[in-house]
């Protein structure tokens, strides 16, 4: 003390003539270092109103989450219902998307706490609800990639984010993987620990200092507070377990495989993302066989990693895994406990404008349809009754990267085409699209003379999509239109913040 | 013209709207329609009904359509068969087929729909389905019982019982199935074999699917979509089967353009069996993807 | 062909209906129809309900539909095997070509 002291009348003229602060002692500029409690201690908040009162939210303000737990996510419902209790409306809500458990958030929206939403997706009460006309505004549809864009370009300004974790330390270094609730990849979250203004975390286990690994890292985090559950992942789980016994789903899995196989990318060190669902486990299952007989190894899968992604990379045929969302409880497991498996932000994972996304050295990919049309536009947001019920995710990003996107659907779906002459909604524009599998034959889009050649000189079933089209109203009928208001309930952008189409209200 | 190609025959419950609705996307040779084992009592006259408009969908007029009917001497046999007729059907199965009287009177009543309803006489098809001891020592007389018919089918769960055994590692059908073979044969129309009930079992199903081709099936009736491709990859003859059929009938169009009445091929004479086999070789390996 | 006892026919699994028929009180005839697929082919299949009964010569009763995206070839077997349940009458194969 007495040293700093005595060197002040040296310091004061220079650092005065200079323009540079006075030494003031080691303290000054970091207070909490002069209390070895407040030290350590100091970003714990009691409860999640106070961490809300630390960070200044205020009522006009954007705030975000992460979707990792899906339909078991026990923090968004939870955090907004404290922020209409504590008064505070017209807010913005970015999560990185909105599920069937999300429908508490009806309320909120009709009371006025939330008057605006970026989500990639919406679905059930919500979605139904928003489709309906529920909010002002409509709502902005982003995929994971241009989420990050709108936030780095300056339109998506995060005030606070609310971050579950289910391990994190008193510094807030946290991640999916340890404690009780995993959800595995904090991808998503990493980009608003990044980006947002402020960044509380919500720990469901707060563990010994350092917490490791740290997805979302200290110098990242305002605040950390310890709470309940942040969500159930027995509720993740998206991917099918077990290979579908469901024999349709299986003949185009096998289509697929096929399509994979010989399409021409399908080379020692390729790379595959094949999402979720039963078509798509099937495939995965399907490439092993050929993954063996062929001899080669992939060089890594991306996105959205399920079980049966992780079985094949335990098995020695896929080297290393790309994970920006664990899927199942044994994504979330391989990712704890296996080196090749490897966490990434959905900035690296698909944001178009990043310095370099993975989705530009995808070889294939196996995407899903509600709707395809004759110029292979994709569907994946409104169902063929205009109404919202599903999520833009990685689809676009992944198409648009990829050297070979096959978008895997039945024909019928009840009974509606799933090919139709022009879809309800633009999600994924059709020069991204490269091979519509379906279970009554394959189409390849004409953009992809190269693909066809391969395809047909392997013998596989080829269709004109416009045949597919012509089977599918032959069997059920010509589907009457939907008939919509002039309102427009929905913004989707495309993943360069781009306006790809507009989503207008449901008449009647 | 060559013969019509039956490796697999899918059953259809005929009670099951989803499956009658989508089941032609999995293109097996044949698709039977069961009003029989698989459709309880009390949902007789609806699967009949359904049956009846199915058949006349536009995407099942390029598969091989098939009908089980109940026998004609049950309440629902005279009924279903109406329905199958009137409906389109190619081929009428008639289970528990005992004796060749079994299937005069199956033919009469066809023949008497066919002129009611306006259908050419003799155009419906017919198949024999085995299942009892007396049908098997019947096989031939079955067999030969009616122009009209392309098949005869062992039906093995009915038949172990009458024998008073059970499935097991095929022992058991033994006899059956060289009796029912060699009466197919002898009559010249196909035989098919056996359903395989575990369809979780793959290992198994192959393993019978290797024995019924080498006895000389034409087939297997399946219960399991997901079967059709194994049985036709299993029947898909290799590419040395492929390339020594082509030069099998090469020889052949050679020997005929030169007017040759001896075939030879490197030096072993070629005679009209072994021209036949080369051309049903050709046929699966085109219908299994087999490069031709 | 009469609706003369309540009767159903078909199920509700997916590309299924269910018909309920009864008898009427005023002697008119009334279709009701709910589907899942009611925006795109609600009408459809209300005409292809419609266009069976008239082949049925059924001209009085209560038509109830619970659809489940079934085909028109379903919708028509189920109808008439609800009213051949309901009327007891044999079929007439004639009448359903």
């Amino acid at each position: 003390m007495t040293t700093s002291q005595s060197q002040a009348p040296a310091v004061a003229p220079v650092a005065a003539a200079r323009g540079i602060v006075p030494f003031e002692g080691f303290a000054r500029y970091a207070p909490h270092l002069a209390d070895p409690v407040t030290k350590r201690r100091r970003k714990l908040a009691a409860s999640l109103e106070e961490a809300v009162r630390r960070s200044g939210l205020e009522s006009g303000m954007t705030i975000s989450f992460h979707h990792a737990f899906r339909e078991g996510d026990k923090t968004i419902n939870t955090v907004v219902d404290l922020l209409a209790g504590l008064g505070l409306r017209n807010l913005t809500l970015a999560s990185s998307s909105l599920l069937s458990c999300n429908a508490p958030l009806i309320e909120h929206i009709r009371s006025g706490v939330i008057s605006r939403i970026y989500t990639s997706g919406m679905r059930g009460k919500l979605a139904d609800a928003l489709s309906h006309g529920l909010m002002d505004e409509p709502v902005q549809i982003h995929s994971h990639g241009g989420r990050v864009h709108l936030m780095d370009s300056g339109e998506l300004k995060v005030d606070v984010a609310f971050l579950g974790a289910s391990a994190a330390d008193e510094f807030g270094n946290a991640n999916g993987t340890g404690g009780r609730s995993r959800c595995g990849s904090l991808g998503y979250a990493m980009v608003d620990a990044d980006r947002a203004n402020y960044v509380i975390v919500l720990a469901e286990d707060l563990v010994a200092f350092p917490c490791a690994p740290a997805s979302i890292r200290q110098d990242q985090v305002d605040c950390v507070v310890k709470v309940d559950q942040i969500g159930d992942p027995s509720k993740i789980s998206v991917g099918a377990a077990r290979i579908t016994s469901n024999p349709r789903e299986l003949l185009i899995a096998r289509y697929a495989a096929d399509v994979l196989e010989h399409a021409g990318y399908f080379k020692d060190g390729f790379s595959i993302q094949t999402g979720s669902g039963a078509s798509a486990t099937a495939v995965t299952r399907f490439m092993e066989d050929r993954m063996r007989k062929a001899g080669i190894r992939a060089a890594f899968a991306l996105g959205g990693i399920t079980g049966s992604i992780v079985d094949l990379h335990k098995k020695g045929l896929i080297d290393k895994i790309i994970d920006t969302q664990s899927f199942d409880a044994d994504a979330a497991e391989s990712l704890r406990s296996n080196p090749g498996h490897i966490e990434i932000s959905t900035n690296l994972y698909a944001n178009p404008t990043s310095k370099a996304a993975y989705v530009d050295q995808m070889d294939m990919v196996i995407l899903s349809a509600l709707e395809i049309d004759l110029d292979f536009n994709v569907n994946v947001i409104t169902g063929s009754d205009g109404v919202m019920r599903g999520a833009s995710g990685g689809h676009s990003d992944v198409a648009a990267g990829a050297n070979l996107s096959v978008v895997v659907a039945p024909l019928i779906r009840s009974r509606i085409p799933t090919v139709c002459e022009k879809v309800t909604t633009v999600v994924t524009p059709g020069e991204c699209v490269g091979v519509l599998v379906t279970d009554h034959g394959i189409a390849v889009n004409p953009r992809r003379p190269d693909v066809a050649g391969k395809l047909k000189a392997a013998g596989l079933p080829l269709l004109s999509i416009e045949e597919l089209h012509a089977r599918a109203v032959a069997i059920t009928g010509t589907p009457a239109p939907i008939a919509f208001t002039d309102r427009v309930v929905g913004l989707v952008r495309f993943r360069d913040g781009s306006l790809i189409d507009v989503i207008r209200q449901v008449a009647g | 013209m060559t013969k019509k190609l039956r490796r697999s025959m899918l059953f259809l419950p005929g009670a099951n709207a989803a499956m009658l609705s989508t089941a032609f996307v999995f293109r097996p040779d044949s698709i039977m329609f069961d009003l029989e084992d698989a459709v309880s009592l009390r949902e007789k006259d609806t699967a009949r009904l359904l049956v009846f408009h199915t058949l006349r969908l536009p995407m099942y007029s390029d598969i091989e359509k098939v009908v089980r009917i109940n026998p004609l001497s049950t309440p629902f046999g005279q009924a279903d068969l109406e329905a199958a007729v009137r409906g389109g059907a190619d081929v009428i199965r008639l289970p528990k087929t005992d004796c060749a009287e079994d299937v005069h009177e199956l033919e009469a009543a066809v023949e008497a729909i066919e002129r009611s309803c306006g259908r050419s006489v003799g155009s419906t098809q017919l198949m024999a389905a085995i299942e009892s001891a007396s049908g098997v020592v019947n096989a031939v007389a079955i067999a030969k019982a009616s122009p009209r018919l392309i098949g005869i089918a062992l039906a093995g769960f009915d038949y172990v019982m009458d024998m008073q055994t059970e499935r097991g590692d095929g022992t058991e059908l033994f006899y059956a199935r060289c009796a029912v073979l060699h009466a197919a044969r002898a009559a010249g129309i196909d035989a098919f074999d056996v359903v395989y009930g575990n369809v979780n079992d793959d290992e198994g199903f192959l393993k019978e699917v290797d024995l019924i081709k080498r006895l000389g099936f034409n087939g297997k009736s399946l219960i399991n979509p997901r079967q059709i491709e194994l049985l036709h990859r299993a029947y898909a003859p290799t590419e040395e089967d492929v390339d020594h059929a082509h030069r099998v009938i090469a020889a052949a169009e050679d020997a005929e353009r030169r007017g040759l009445g001896v075939i030879a091929l490197n030096g072993k004479m070629i005679d009209a069996p072994v021209i036949a086999h080369a051309e049903r070789v050709l046929q699966r390996a085109a219908a299994s993807g087999v490069s031709v | 062909m009469n609706i003369a006892k309540e009767s159903i026919a078909g199920t509700l699994e997916s590309n299924d209906l269910l018909v309920k028929v009864s008898p009427s009180l005023d002697a008119s005839l009334e279709v009701h129809v709910i589907s899942e697929v009611m925006y795109q082919f609600g009408a459809q299949i209300e005409a292809t309900v419609h266009d069976e009964l008239d082949r049925l010569g059924v001209k009085s009763g209560v038509v109830i539909i619970e659809d489940k995206g079934a085909l028109d070839c379903t919708i028509r077997a189920r109808v008439e095997a609800a009213i051949l349940r309901s009327s007891g009458a044999e079929i007439d194969w004639s009448r359903l070509s």
